[in-house]
């Protein structure tokens, strides 16, 4: 990955949220990339504030299933959303070697729980495909967009769709029919 | 070495914009909230130019004026008093006081610079 | 001007700042306890805020401050006495000016004629002392025509023919002929003829006499004003004529003799520099660089507090240096938190100093006589909490003019004066602010009080209750004892709202009142909202955060001590009391925690709608100071908590906000209501025992 990085690094795409435009009118975007068991998710490097490895959380009254909590990060107070249990699956089995993206949007910060972190990825927006119809809608509302990398499939996550407000309540409101 | 300027007024919204111009413009920026605060400011440091409001508490712009051109080493320092609309009388009592310019307040960047070229050497 | 945009912010901090000092002044005018600087300082905020306005070009602002500013010019120069009429008006101008500068913040214009009224008295008084200014206001209407005397000449090249004879004066004044020559280049053409015809010989040379003078031919695509504009500063140090060539009618100036101005300024100025009061050498410093700081100091007291726990395990023999180092940490660390949050604390005096005047507008409005005694308003507290006093004083005060004081019929017949007194003052009292409102007027007519009570059901009608229980009845929510609702304190706030308003900022208030001698509001609030004492306790493996001003009591209640009601609701008995128990590990659903609260312990709260509560929670882990952080940067408001802090261990905790966990508890509180009738009233005798005993 280091390597990798290194590599996408010297080719010295402006990786600015607006995403600049590079050589020939192409823009490039630089992507971090996850993992979730199979599958394979990324976000906008500029939104990644840190990666690091899970700790406890402190769980809050009536939280959604998703949420995990919030933890101290250097005295901010981060609410953690459990990719994997956001996407209808069970609860992630956190260990220390799960890892936590933390990712601001606008002036909020939210972390990310995944499995792994794979890659840096540089994509030009071009080859940024919309995303397929799916069976699960759940999952599908929750992706800006499908991009293939190293003959993997990757999909990119809108994080704000993941933590906005309606989508709290209506899980919290869910949560407590069931 | 680029020119310094001081500016002097009680108002930091007023001292920040005289500030954030003259210093767009290459020039070093000292300041001061009252004339007292200038004389202090100023010591013995070479400056030159002052810009100085009129009204401020301690000691008013044209008490300053006059205190710069009696001062042993300021006295040929130009001194530009800040004065607002059609305030004749001002501009003749900075004058007397022996100002060398005046600006009127509000001004646009350009003009504040305009009017510093044409006093400051 | 966009590139002042980002001065605004500044501006209108200003602004604030301004205002304040405006009324305050203006106070001292109305009391006329003012001197000469006194105006100059009102001349020089309104003076400032026009400026500044000017800058922005908000329009409406700066017409109407221009007017004020004129007139306070006048009043400053002796030229119009200050009389009440005058003070009125300036009282009024100054609201005006509050409001334009709130909508200029907001990004709005004044609707039109929006302050129209004030800015045509300014004028009246103005115009009446100074009927010129009416003529030079009338004309400023078109200020363009003074400047269509001279020519232009847009497209065509003019010839100029300049004669510039300088005086020694314009030296003196600092002035450079270069510099003029420089700029006359940038217009057009320029050749210049020097004159050496006055040079005297060089041993008789005087080297600050002017000597020298210059012809100057400038052919350039300008008008006569442009070039006048080059000479502005100098005209009346030099002698100087400007012609246009091959003009019939040359539109010259011609400025030989230097006009004779009045003097007399100094004197002027002297006498106002004196009897000023020491200045206090300050920087100003912006609120969001001072929140980082104590945010960060906040982190260390929790990273200090995390490293003694962990040497409390360690061999103190075999570790001393450490242990002593870490205890020495603890000392700065304390220090260093007084000392950063020492730097937000700011005197009472700003929300103080409306005071007066919201006293002076009530007793018109109401036909009574009433004098405002302040004291301690340079008592300090966190920024935070001066923001959060001014509503509860004004309820409180205006509580006081509207019930409490008697009009002056009534006081004369009561054999008091005529006049009465209102005290506010504040100091502070181990580690709290204590706020005092004090009125001589007629007291709480119980009688009147326990009568409305009883019809709101507020008490019921056999229970029997002291007079301090009846005094507290006010606070109680839904009372308000005016018969018809007034003008003044019909505002839709009750003393309730203010009562739970101070609660939520873990204060506490209280009444007393003496029939025929008047009522006292106590205030006791904390010095900032920034830290807090807490209890933290545990439920189900989490743990929380209670403020120890909400606690009253902890407890362990016996078996037969616990009942329920037939809809479910748990009650204590405590000392013959019933009080309702709200399950920590219910209301959050918790997995796990204790449900009988025999094996646990009851925290027993004040809340203000439902009374005293019971919390049951698992255990209590201990007292400590903690920082409050908002959980809501991030994560939406959850019901039941304010805010959270980090522990010791680097966890997040929650801090409970008991009344929103109550609302929030899923349990039927209501239900407790005929119970708890008997216990309000109880509830706030028992607080205001504690309030005392506290400020002993």
């Amino acid at each position: 990955m280091t390597e990798l990085q290194v590599k996408e690094a010297t080719v010295g795409y402006p990786t600015s949220q607006g995403a600049a435009s590079g050589v020939g009118g192409a823009e490039y975007r630089q992507f971090v990339s996850f993992t979730v068991g199979q599958e394979e998710y990324a976000v906008d490097i500029m939104q990644v504030r840190e990666i690091k490895g899970w700790t406890e959380v402190t769980v809050l009254p009536n939280q959604p299933p998703y949420m995990r909590g919030v933890l101290n990060l250097r005295g901010l107070i981060v609410p953690i959303i459990d990719l994997r249990c956001r996407f209808g699956q069970t609860r992630t089995e956190a260990t220390a070697s799960h890892v936590v993206v933390i990712v601001a949007l606008g002036d909020r910060i939210v972390g990310v729980l995944v499995d792994m972190v794979s890659d840096i990825l540089t994509v030009n927006t071009q080859d940024i495909r919309a995303v397929p119809d799916m069976e699960s809608r759940d999952i599908q509302d929750f992706l800006v967009g499908i991009v293939s990398a190293n003959e993997r499939m990757v999909a990119i996550l809108a994080i704000e769709r993941l933590t906005n407000t309606r989508a709290l309540t209506d899980a919290a409101a869910a949560s407590v029919a069931a | 070495m680029s020119k310094r300027i001081l500016a002097v007024d009680d108002s930091k919204t007023m001292r920040d914009m005289v500030s954030f111009t003259l210093k767009g413009a290459g020039f070093e920026v000292l300041e001061a909230h009252d004339g007292q605060h200038a004389l202090t400011v100023l010591g013995d440091e070479k400056v030159n130019l002052v810009i100085t409001d009129v009204n401020m508490p301690n000691m008013d712009g044209l008490s300053l004026v006059r205190a710069v051109r009696s001062h042993p080493v300021h006295r040929s320092t130009p001194v530009l008093v800040l004065t607002t609309e059609g305030d004749a009388a001002k501009k003749s009592e900075g004058r007397e006081a022996g100002a060398t310019g005046w600006i009127v307040k509000p001004f646009a960047p350009e003009k504040l610079l305009q009017v510093v070229q044409k006093v400051c050497v | 001007m966009d590139d002042f945009e980002q001065f605004k912010s500044t501006f209108f901090a200003e602004c604030s700042e301004l205002l304040a000092d405006l009324e305050n002044d203006l106070e001292l005018l109305q009391g006329e306890f003012y001197d000469k600087e006194t105006l100059n300082s009102i001349f020089r905020a309104v003076h400032s805020i026009k400026a500044g306005a000017g800058a922005f070009q908000f329009k409406a602002l700066v017409k109407f401050s221009h007017a004020f500013e004129a007139l306070l010019d006048l009043l400053r120069n002796d030229e119009i006495p200050v009389v009440e009429a005058v003070v009125t008006v300036l009282f009024h101008a100054s609201d005006v000016l509050a409001q334009m500068i709130e909508l200029a913040r907001d990004g709005q214009e004044p609707e039109s004629g929006y302050g129209a009224e004030t800015l045509a008295e300014l004028d009246a008084i103005r115009f009446t002392a100074r009927p010129a200014d009416a003529a030079a206001s009338a004309n400023a209407a078109s200020p363009d025509a003074a400047l269509s005397n001279g020519e232009d000449a847009p497209d065509g090249m003019t010839t100029f023919l300049i004669k510039f004879l300088p005086r020694a004066e314009m030296f003196q004044h600092a002035n450079e002929p270069l510099l003029l020559v420089r700029e006359m280049a940038q217009l057009g053409q320029l050749s210049a003829t020097p004159s050496l015809d006055r040079l005297p010989d060089l041993d008789t040379i005087d080297p600050e006499q002017a000597y020298l003078s210059w012809d100057f031919v400038l052919k350039a695509a300008c008008s006569i004003q442009d070039v006048e504009e080059v000479f502005e500063f100098v005209v009346d140090d030099a002698e100087l004529t400007i012609e246009i060539e091959k003009s019939e009618a040359p539109a010259a100036i011609e400025v030989t003799e230097e006009s004779a101005l009045p003097a007399g300024v100094e004197s002027k100025n002297a006498d106002t520099r004196s009897g000023r009061p020491a200045q206090v050498s300050s920087i100003r410093v912006d609120l969001d660089r001072i929140d980082r700081l104590v945010n960060m100091v906040g982190e260390l007291v929790i990273t200090q507090s995390m490293l003694s726990q962990q040497t409390n395990d360690m061999p103190e023999e075999r570790f001393v240096p450490v242990v002593r180092g870490l205890e020495e940490l603890a000392l700065h660390t304390r220090e260093l938190q007084e000392s950063v949050m020492a730097i937000r604390m700011q005197p009472v005096k700003s929300v103080f100093a409306r005071m007066p005047r919201l006293v002076r507008e009530l007793a018109t409005q109401l036909s009574k006589k009433v004098r405002l005694e302040i004291s301690g308003e340079n008592t300090e507290v966190d920024k935070t909490v001066v923001e959060e006093i001014s509503d509860p004083i004004t309820h409180m005060i205006r509580n006081s003019l509207d019930h409490g004081l008697e009009t002056p019929e009534e006081r004369i017949a009561a054999g008091k004066p005529e006049e009465g007194v209102i005290t506010l003052s504040a100091e502070h009292r181990s580690g709290r602010i204590l706020i005092v409102i004090r009125d001589d007027g007629k007291g709480i007519n119980r009688e009147v009080v326990l009568r409305k009570a009883r019809e709101r059901g507020i008490v019921a009608p056999e229970q029997n209750l002291s007079n301090e229980e009846i005094d507290n009845l006010i606070f109680a929510a839904g009372f308000s004892t005016a018969d018809a609702v007034t003008d003044v304190s019909g505002r839709g706030v009750g003393m309730d709202v203010v009562k739970r308003n101070v609660q939520s900022l873990g204060g506490r208030i209280n009444i007393q009142s003496t029939p025929g001698a008047g009522t006292s509001f106590t205030m006791m609030l904390p010095l900032t909202l920034a830290v807090m004492d807490g209890m933290i306790v545990a439920v189900g493996g989490e743990k929380y955060v209670l403020p120890i001003t909400a606690i009253v009591e902890c407890l362990r209640p016996q078996r037969e001590a616990l009942s329920r009601l037939p809809n479910g609701l748990e009650l204590v008995q405590v000392r013959g009391e019933y009080i309702p128990l709200v399950y920590l590990c219910r209301a959050f659903r918790l997995n796990g925690g204790i449900q009988n609260p025999s094996e646990g312990l009851v925290v027993l709260v004040d809340s203000d709608r439902f009374g005293r509560i019971g919390i049951v929670v698992d255990e209590l882990l201990g007292q400590q100071q903690v920082v409050i952080k908002s959980l809501e940067a991030n994560y939406d408001p959850v019901p039941g908590l304010s805010g959270a802090t980090i522990l010791g261990n680097g966890r997040v905790a929650a801090i409970l906000d008991v009344e929103g966990l109550c609302e929030d508890s899923g349990t039927d509180l209501g239900s407790a209501a005929s119970i708890q009738g008997a216990s309000r009233a109880h509830e706030v005798a028992t607080s205001q025992n504690e309030t005392r005993e506290a400020s002993q």
